[in-house]
């Protein structure tokens, strides 16, 4: 099984390079566009039956890297793959979106199909590879690199102020990232190695810890995004495309959080304890402030967006307690939202298509003509919600009740987040499903299609699926988990 | 041993050999720019070549070393040179000047840099550098006709004898305070921290030196000279001679005064960060791409220079890959200027780029790739440039250093704005009109300057990593 991961994180560059070379330089035809979607939706499932074929043949008792490939590159760089628990769900929930984003867009985008599936495919390529690279410099180089094809995605295909809204993302994020990059730089040249695996075992000096744990947390909180560093993500969602948003915060925002639990909790566990409270206390406010400015927002994507940005909250908290129940919550709570999140924005681009807007106020009373959608749309805000029964619960009680040992307050402080949740996602469900459907324009709105809703199917299996029987992704997760908390506790001595 | 010195001295002699015979026969042939062109690139050719396969070691008493380092920019510069010959070659043929000094000229200024790379002494440094400046003076002027060329010329003229000048009076400082004017003598003599004398003249040559490559505060005449200047020309002197200079740069610094680091590394901390800083913030306020790429070269001047502040051999190194990454992506990028125009009229400000994805895809895709290597965006070869120099920079144990790399890591943040810029506009805006076809030429040399740029240089990247390990250590740093 080895070279698995090389053809996971490669095959969407081949189907890239297929369509570049049937497609690039000919001008654009319903028949070209048709063949350049096919070709993108099998290499996407071609991807994702890889990355069940992984998940199956994955040993979830090792706690160490499996499918492990090295190939020395240049100046002590390494070709370096590999998973473990906490990152093989990962590549699994980026496999599985990825489809749905291609067929979600099928026809909402019209311009310019072949740049926007070959930037579709190599952001896929990319974000995998953040997951499976065991290189420091490997796992920067696709960590960086995925902001270019985001870049086009929200500028090309995005709404009106596309343009702002992708500079503000490429460099937020790039601020944040080169500050990352002197911190890999001082560790390469302190450790002498840039394995990862290796500097989990390597101790840094506390002091230098420090200022390595800031950097890095530089570049995650933007990444994640943390409060008061979130402010990019509300106008890049509301300009990127729905896939471009489902990308976004299914996948891209869980790269911050993985990147703490694989940099930060076992490469810098002093400073990471050190620096826990100032943790606890951005998460708090995020969980409970972005709450509130998600209450006050008349656009659907940004009350979404900010919704984000308070769920991420409790992901951050979950994994500076410290704890094994907070650090599963949290590894539970991204994959949970990254299925969720991704459900919303697609439900919001189903009435996008149709309406071409996206405030809260256009619309009302849709259930009266849209009854399968506002089953769906429920069933997603419930999600939100954190309803006992769907995946949002089991994250956002385990990350509380793994933070109440570390730090009761934050707990407290977070669960009002639990209820103001509610408030804004049923507000909204409220105004947009129920009621009487006062505006003339939606008259001759239309149900979801077959395609819209073979597109949501899988996603209210697998909220439904995780929310009754959390213990699969658990039990892929326990040991991983279990021996990096492990070697933290030894690390800071209690 | 004057045979010996003859061997090692050979790929300079053909460069000379030919340059005389190519002048010569050109004023007899009756059409002669094609087969001076072609003879020009074989002797180019034939110059790496031999420089490759050559015997290594000292000619002339020291005036002239062939070491792992020279034989490297030897590469470069002929690879630089060769390129930039058919680019010119058609530029000016479509623009109605057939001449056949171009090639010529270009031998020139390889044999001027092939001088420089192999300098042992000051002498032949200066004799170098001069050679190449003059004819570069030439062919930024070689537009005659043309109003900005001309003043690009003299403009560059004129700042250039200011250099030559400072150049000039810094080694004769050096001379007169050490005795000597080998390498190896004025180490030998200076033997420790330089004293005021050697030290004033060490100052004066690093000025010299810094106009060359156009490091801030010596950077004033970059943007209009790139401005005013033809763009395949520009394609040949943002590249090769600027790798040049900072060889002979760090072969000075290296040979002459290695236990003098601690002096001149604060100079060099200096100019890099103003070079980063002038070339970050001046570059947002530009609309012409020409002088746009001028500061973004004046920047990345900056990280090499950060590179030689290391004052180690993985400093060196570092230099050595970021110029040499560096100058094929500079070469593609105009080469990509100077394919593109509409209804005859050159493409060179922003808003001219505007939809070009549309009309030119390989042509954008290759300018998208320049931008975001210039940007520093993995796994594109500026990233990787900066990363040897940035890794130079932490690891030479300096705090200073550090934090200076950590602001020019922020400042590449700044600089990122306006790469992005020329990238939004060719993807995002709506195209103005059509766009002439590029010639065939220009075309190929830009898509395979992107193509190195990325994807190439990642299966490269081995090789040019010890290639420029070998040539770091033979210039003698620890």
């Amino acid at each position: 099984m080895t070279g698995i991961l090389s053809l996971i994180t490669f095959a969407p560059v081949l189907g890239a390079a297929l369509i570049l070379a049937l497609r690039a330089g000919r001008p654009a035809s319903a028949r070209g566009d048709d063949l350049t979607r096919w070709i993108a939706l099998i290499t996407s499932l071609v991807t994702l039956g890889l990355s069940v074929l992984l998940t199956v043949r994955f040993d979830s008792a090792n706690p160490g890297f499996q499918f492990v490939e090295d190939i020395p590159w240049f100046a002590g760089i390494h070709y370096r793959m590999g998973v473990d628990g906490i990152s093989v769900l990962f590549v699994l929930l980026t496999a599985f979106l990825v489809p749905l984003c291609v067929a979600a867009s099928w026809k909402s985008v019209e311009q310019r199909v072949t740049s926007y599936m070959v930037a579709f495919l190599l952001l896929e390529a990319l974000v995998i590879g953040v997951f499976c690279a065991l290189d420091l410099v490997l796992f920067y180089v696709f960590f960086e690199f995925g902001l270019a094809p985001m870049f086009l995605i929200i500028g090309i295909w995005g709404g009106k102020r596309r343009v702002y809204a992708a500079f503000k993302f490429f460099l937020y994020t790039l601020l944040g990232s080169v500050l990352m990059l002197a911190a890999v730089l001082a560790m390469i040249g302190v450790a002498g190695t840039s394995s990862i695996p290796d500097l989990m075992a390597f101790r840094f000096e506390p002091w230098m810890q420090t200022w390595l744990w800031l950097a890095f947390f530089a570049s995650f909180a933007v990444k994640m995004p943390m409060w008061p560093v979130h402010t990019w993500l509300p106008d890049a969602h509301v300009e990127a495309p729905t896939a471009g948003s489902v990308i976004l915060a299914g996948i891209l925002l869980k790269m911050g959080g993985y990147g703490f639990l694989r940099f930060s909790l076992p490469m810098f566990p002093d400073a990471s304890e050190f620096f826990a409270p100032l943790v606890f206390a951005l998460s708090a406010i995020a969980i409970v402030y972005t709450s509130l400015v998600a209450f006050r927002q008349t656009d659907i994507k940004k009350l979404i967006a900010y919704s984000s940005v308070a769920h991420m909250g409790f992901v951050t908290m979950g994994i500076f307690s410290f704890d094994v129940v907070g650090v599963q919550g949290a590894i539970f709570q991204m994959l949970s939202h990254g299925v969720i999140s991704g459900a919303l924005f697609l439900c919001v681009g189903v009435v996008y298509d149709r309406m071409h807007t996206r405030e809260i106020a256009f619309y009302g009373g849709l259930v009266n003509r849209m009854p399968i959608y506002a089953v769906i749309f429920l069933l997603f805000t419930m999600g939100n919600v954190g309803l006992p029964g769907t995946s949002g619960f089991v994250g956002e009680i385990m990350t509380l009740t793994g933070v109440y040992f570390s730090s009761t307050w934050t707990a407290v402080a977070a669960t009002t987040g639990v209820i103001l949740s509610a408030v804004y996602a049923l507000t909204l469900y409220r105004r947009v499903v129920f009621g009487e459907m006062t505006n003339p324009a939606l008259a001759d709105i239309t149900d979801v299609n077959l395609r819209e809703i073979v597109i949501f199917v899988p996603l209210v299996v697998a909220t439904l699926w995780l929310g009754f029987q959390p213990g699969l992704v658990f039990n892929v997760t326990a040991s991983s988990v279990d021996g990096l908390l492990d070697a933290f506790r030894t690390a800071v001595g209690d | 041993m004057f045979a010996n010195d003859l061997a090692i001295a050979a790929p300079l002699l053909i460069l000379a050999g030919a340059a005389l015979f190519l002048l010569v026969a050109g004023a007899f042939l009756a059409r002669p720019d094609r087969w001076v062109a072609l003879g020009a690139m074989a002797a180019l050719a034939a110059s790496a070549g031999v420089a490759i396969i050559g015997p290594r070691g000292e000619a002339f008493s020291g005036s002239l070393t062939a070491d792992a380092a020279s034989v490297f920019a030897q590469v470069v510069i002929c690879l630089g040179s060769l390129v930039a010959i058919p680019l010119g070659q058609g530029w000016f043929e479509r623009r109605g000047i057939r001449n056949f000094e171009f090639p010529v000229l270009i031998l020139l200024a390889a044999l001027g840099m092939a001088m420089m790379a192999g300098a042992g002494d000051l002498l032949s440094l200066y004799i170098g550098v001069e050679l190449q400046s003059l004819a570069l003076y030439v062919m930024a002027a070689l537009q005659r006709d043309d109003a900005k060329a001309s003043e690009a010329g003299l403009k560059y003229f004129v700042l250039g004898a200011l250099s030559s000048g400072l150049l000039l009076y810094g080694a004769s400082l050096v001379y007169g305070f050490s005795g000597s004017i080998r390498f190896d003598e004025i180490a030998a003599a200076v033997n420790g921290e330089a004293g005021t004398g050697v030290l004033f003249g060490l100052i004066f040559m690093i000025c010299g030196l810094a106009f060359k490559v156009s490091a801030a505060p010596f950077h004033m005449w970059t943007p209009d000279v790139y401005e005013g200047a033809p763009t395949p020309v520009v394609a040949f002197f943002a590249g090769a001679p600027k790798l040049a200079a900072m060889l002979i740069f760090a072969r000075v610094l290296a040979e002459a005064f290695p236990l003098a680091a601690d002096q001149w590394r604060q100079v060099l901390i200096l100019i890099a960060l103003a070079s980063v800083a002038v070339g970050a913030l001046a570059g947002l306020a530009q609309t012409n791409l020409k002088r746009l790429w001028a500061y973004s070269s004046i920047a990345n001047v900056g990280y090499a220079v950060l590179g030689l502040a290391a004052g180690t051999a993985q400093g060196v190194q570092a230099m050595l890959v970021f110029m040499a990454l560096y100058s094929v992506a500079v070469i593609g990028f105009f080469a990509c200027l100077s394919a593109l125009s509409r209804e005859g009229r050159p493409l060179e400000t922003l808003d001219d780029m505007a939809g070009l994805f549309q009309q030119r895809p390989w042509l954008s895709l290759a300018m998208t790739v320049f931008a975001l290597s210039g940007l520093g965006l993995p796994p594109f070869a500026g990233f990787w440039g900066k990363y040897y120099v940035f890794m130079a920079a932490v690891n030479a144990g300096d705090p200073v250093l550090l934090w200076s790399a950590v602001a020019a890591l922020v400042g590449s943040v700044v600089a990122a704005f306006y790469y992005l810029r020329l990238v939004k506009v060719m993807w995002f805006d709506p195209a103005p009109g059509q766009t002439d076809r590029p010639p065939v030429e220009a075309g190929v040399i830009a898509v395979g300057a992107a193509a190195f740029t990325f994807p190439v240089v990642l299966g490269l990247m081995p090789f040019i990593d010890l290639s420029a390990k070998a040539a770091a250590a033979a210039l003698g740093l620890g």
